[in-house]
């Protein structure tokens, strides 16, 4: 099940086909992206594991605010350090493409949304995803007045049963009426 | 075996107890998973009549136990997929192992409520063992369905959300069960009838399958430009690439109309017609002839130009050409039709489309949650943009919260409705203005025609088209400023800023078509005159002849001599191709000047300038994304309008089309920042297709009045010597088609037929509007009703 040195085997390739939204130039040019990211002895080891600030380095994650969340995501290391391995990247890519369903962007957009990891997102993961949007310096930031506000409209217009948290439901709900939803989250390599 | 077998089992448990675990933290409604269950429950019930199991009693007690233990199950995990690696390695050659299937199909189907009671059930039906070949026939129906439910699961599998090695490992076994499921019953399943058939359609849909993948694959690989765009969408965010995209999509709908006019149109008349010379219409006449070849001449589209198979005059009316008998009256006329019909399909099926993605339409219950979880941009990659992001999402957040806020406050209500009142009363000012100019500009144009083109300038020669561009050119600038005085919404305000560009350039085309059916006027008149001089040039002809015997032998004269009638046709499509010509110049230049000639002083003065050019005053452009899409589809508007009367249009279009996709993308890569208020480009992208619908129906309409009311030029086009250019569908019914086949069309094109149909479609379309009046009001009651249940049924658990 492993990747080997710099070929994708002709099965794996049909088999990944069939398993993810991609096409099979899209798995390859994949395979190539990831390939570059491995340093010449982990090439001929099979199902490498990427360390996280590596991944981070891919100019398509780069510029993106939640993209140590996304890392971790995806990640099936035991470790949950959110390092990836060929498989969990084309799983990566695979949710975002441009054919994948609502059902699984909206799915593992609520995993990645959630800051702890509990399955729902209360004030604090809102906040955390706010203060995301917002940018890294203090003048794009916005005044604790105007987060409380702001996390109260949103519970107000989301938390259907009125728990204070949206669980995956309610964003699932929220999220299909969106219009701009599966346009804006897409990744391409 | 029997460990093999376990770990498999060990990979079912700890999917399902994940399953279980994430299902434990999700309060949720389970309708659509129950009405799955049912299905799949009736299912198993079915797979558990034809049981094929050998008694495994001691593997699920041992199963059993393993459930109910409490192993590690990050041990297990690490076991069971080292385990599985083995096993893949080795191949496990297990003819029966219905159980975990039905696990996994348990899994697909379900991923929760792992009924253990379920479980226990299935086991222990498992004793009975039925051998293949006492099936019935029934039961052989329900064979081939649990294939080819298995086929579906095996789809199904890229839609959940596992990592790829559950995944894998599912896929695996879904395909070794389904083949040896086959390979054992093939025996069964063939006894029916046609066993070698079945085989054959297995492996067909197979093939089926991988070709049809391979074709998706072809097709994303043959979409053009797509690199071009993803960079730019990195770049620039979602709105500036939407603009290509569009571009893009109105480049295959003219890569179509180019492809009729050019195959049926062209290209017969080209090769089958009468070749250049033998017939009047289709030469240069005498007094023209010396400065046919001229490039200014050329440019004009006059000279060899006009008499080409560009234009509608050259065409010859006979009625069937060359070997083939090629109608070409009939498929010049049917392309014209086909060309806004197949326009009219594309448009409508887009419109269609969009309008099923975007959801349950315009939804404002849901702003603060939508900016939250849907505002940012996955696809920039660009850190400039990414800042520009921040500070836009940050922007708006604060925004959104102030409304809010303000929703409350009731500012000064008289001030702002009376600067808004200004403000429209100004625009239909400019309107009315802008109208009257290219009325004005056009008389006179027709003024400098009569005295004669050569005695006059360039600027008065081509005064119309650069009145027009520089029109569209500026007076969006100026409802721009206006509109600060009206103090609106962004989004509202780009709505109204697009609506007065839409009228301009409505008013504007308008108002040229209005002074182009002056001149059509004016050329019929002079028609009469010329046909009139051409009797009285003919009698003279023979009259020259006749003295010298009582048989006149025929009188041969050159083509070009012949006098010729104004083609007012012809004078339609030149002027609408000298009217693209000129748009596309206009806008190359400013694109040049604008953005290009800009961003080089910007960079370059800046050295040497007092204030900072690049933060400050002109700076560098940004992409007006609303103002080139409407550029677009008014170009488009003009492709329809005269497409019939100029072939060459569309192939003209094609051309244009391929150098702005080049020029621009590298114009705004070159030039252009970021935008700063960064708008979503899905919410307007059916406003855009509405507009082009209208556009398309506006276009239409001139060119099918001029189609059927006024009779076609004498002498030149395909339909000259006709009373109305339809007469030839006429003309073709009664000689080419059966007798019967004239009567059907006449009965059906009988008013009393076609008054009742029209009747119907109004009542079809009244009952469809109010039924889905009806199910909108329906959606919103029941989200109400839903809001209020939810909270009824959750706050006696909140006072808990």
């Amino acid at each position: 099940m492993g990747t080997t040195a710099s070929q994708l085997g002709k099965d794996l390739l049909s088999e990944y086909q069939e398993l993810t939204f991609l096409t099979k130039q899209e798995i390859l040019l994949a395979h190539k992206r990831f390939t570059e990211l491995l340093t010449k002895d982990e090439k001929d080891l099979p199902n490498t594991r990427v360390p996280v600030e590596r991944i981070l380095t891919l100019p398509e994650l780069k510029s993106n605010p939640f993209r140590k969340r996304i890392c971790h995501v995806f990640s099936t290391s035991e470790y949950k350090d959110g390092s990836l391995t060929f498989e969990d990247f084309l799983d990566l890519l695979s949710a975002f493409s441009d054919s994948a369903t609502m059902e699984i962007k909206s799915h593992y957009a609520f995993r990645i949304f959630d800051f702890d990891d509990d399955g729902t997102l209360d004030c604090g993961d809102l906040e955390k995803l706010v203060n995301c949007l917002t940018g890294e310096t203090d003048d794009t930031r916005l005044t604790t007045e105007e987060m409380r506000q702001l996390i109260s409209n949103i519970l107000e217009e989301s938390d259907i049963d009125k728990d204070g948290t949206v669980n995956l439901s309610e964003f699932q709900h929220v999220i299909s009426r969106s219009p701009d939803f599966v346009s804006s989250f897409k990744i391409v390599l | 075996k029997g460990r093999r077998k376990r770990t498999r089992r060990d990979q079912d448990d700890k999917g399902r107890k994940r399953d279980e675990e994430v299902q434990a933290k999700i309060k949720s409604g389970k309708s659509a998973k129950t009405r799955k269950h049912i299905k799949y429950e009736k299912k198993r019930k079915m797979e558990e009549k034809l049981e094929v199991e050998e008694g495994e009693g001691e593997e699920r007690h041992a199963k059993r136990k393993r459930k109910h233990g409490s192993a590690n199950k990050e041990e297990r995990d690490e076991d069971g997929r080292k385990r599985t690696v083995k096993e893949k390695a080795q191949g496990v050659k297990r003819k029966k192992h219905k159980k975990v299937q039905r696990h996994l199909t348990h899994l697909l189907c379900h991923s929760s409520e792992p009924s253990e009671e379920e479980d226990n059930d299935e086991e222990d039906n498992e004793e009975v063992e039925v051998r293949p070949e006492s099936l019935s026939s029934e039961e052989l129906e329900k064979l081939k369905e649990a294939v080819d439910e298995r086929k579906k699961l095996i789809q199904v599998l890229r839609g959940k959300p596992w990592p790829m090695k559950k995944k894998c490992v599912t896929l695996w076994i879904l395909k070794k069960e389904s083949q040896e499921f086959v390979e054992k019953y093939e025996g069964a399943l063939g006894k029916g009838k046609g066993r070698k058939l079945y085989a054959y359609k297995v492996m067909m849909t197979k093939k089926w399958m991988k070709f049809q993948r391979d074709f998706e694959n072809f097709k994303t690989a043959c979409i053009p430009w797509e690199m071009k765009i993803k960079e730019i969408e990195s770049h620039f965010g979602s709105s500036v690439a939407s603009y290509f995209i569009f571009l893009r999509w109105m480049y295959g709908i003219n890569m179509i109309l180019f492809c009729l006019t050019f195959g049926l149109v062209m290209v017969p008349e080209a090769l089958m017609g009468r070749p250049y010379g033998t017939i009047p219409r289709k030469t240069v006449p005498r007094a023209e002839a010396t400065s046919a070849m001229d490039f200014a001449v050329l440019w004009d589209f006059g000279g060899y130009a006009q008499y080409s198979v560009l234009f509608y005059g050259y065409y010859n009316n006979q009625r069937a050409i060359g070997w083939l008998k090629f109608r070409m009256p009939l498929s010049y006329f049917l392309v014209g039709v086909g060309t806004v019909a197949y326009s009219y399909m594309v448009v409508i099926r887009t419109m269609a489309r969009n309008a099923n993605e975007s959801g349950v339409g315009d939804d404002n219950s849901f702003n603060f949650n939508w900016k939250m979880f849907t505002s940012w941009d996955y696809l920039i990659g660009n850190p400039e943009t990414a800042d520009n992001k921040f500070a836009s999402i940050t922007t708006s957040f604060k925004e959104a919260i102030l409304e809010e806020q303000e929703s409350r406050k009731d500012d000064n209500i008289h001030l702002t409705r009376f600067l808004r009142v200004l403000a429209n009363f100004l625009v239909l000012c400019c309107l009315a203005g802008s109208g009257y100019l290219i009325y004005f500009v056009v008389r006179r144009s027709q003024k400098f025609a009569l005295d004669g083109l050569e005695n006059h300038s360039w600027w008065e020669r081509n005064e119309v088209n650069m009145v027009m561009s520089l029109l569209g050119m500026f007076c969006p600038m100026l409802f721009d400023v206006i509109s600060a005085l009206e103090n609106y919404h962004p989004r509202v305000a780009l709505q109204w800023q697009l609506g007065r560009i839409f009228a301009l350039f409505l008013g504007n085309l308008y108002t040229f078509i209005i002074a182009l059916m002056d001149e059509i006027n004016l050329k019929r008149e002079e028609e009469k005159i010329i046909k009139f001089n051409i009797t009285t040039w003919e009698a003279s002809l023979y009259n020259g002849t006749v003295s010298e015997n009582s048989t006149a032998p025929p009188v041969t004269i050159q083509p070009a001599d012949v006098p010729r009638g104004p083609c007012w046709e012809t004078m339609v499509g030149q002027e609408f191709v000298r009217l693209i010509i000129s748009d596309t110049m206009t806008t190359y230049i400013t694109l040049l000047i604008g953005d290009f000639l800009r961003a080089v002083l910007v960079r370059f003065l800046n050295y040497c300038w007092c204030w900072d050019l690049e933060a400050g005053f002109p700076s560098y452009s940004e992409f007006d994304v609303s103002g080139n899409v409407l550029g677009l589809i008014f170009n488009q508007g003009m492709i329809w309008m005269g497409a019939f009367y100029a072939p060459c249009l569309p192939a003209l279009n094609i051309l244009r089309l391929h150098v702005s996709m080049y020029l621009q993308c590298w114009a705004v890569m070159c030039c252009n920042v970021p935008q700063e208020r960064v708008f979503k480009a899905s919410g307007s992208n059916n406003f855009y297709m509405a507009m082009l619908l209208v556009i398309l129906f506006l276009s239409t309409l001139p060119a099918i009045y001029t189609i059927v009311t006024i009779p076609p030029s004498f002498d030149c086009g395909p339909f000259s010597g006709k009373q109305h250019m339809f007469d030839v569908i006429q003309e073709t019914l009664e000689l080419d088609f059966p007798a019967w086949f004239g009567k059907v069309f006449s009965y059906a094109s009988n008013p009393g037929l076609v008054l009742p149909f029209i009747l119907l479609m109004v009542l079809a379309i009244y009952y469809l509007q109010s039924t889905s009046k009806s199910y909108k009001e329906a959606n919103v009651e029941l989200k109400k009703k839903l809001q209020t249940v939810t909270q009824i049924s959750f706050s006696p658990l909140a006072l808990m």
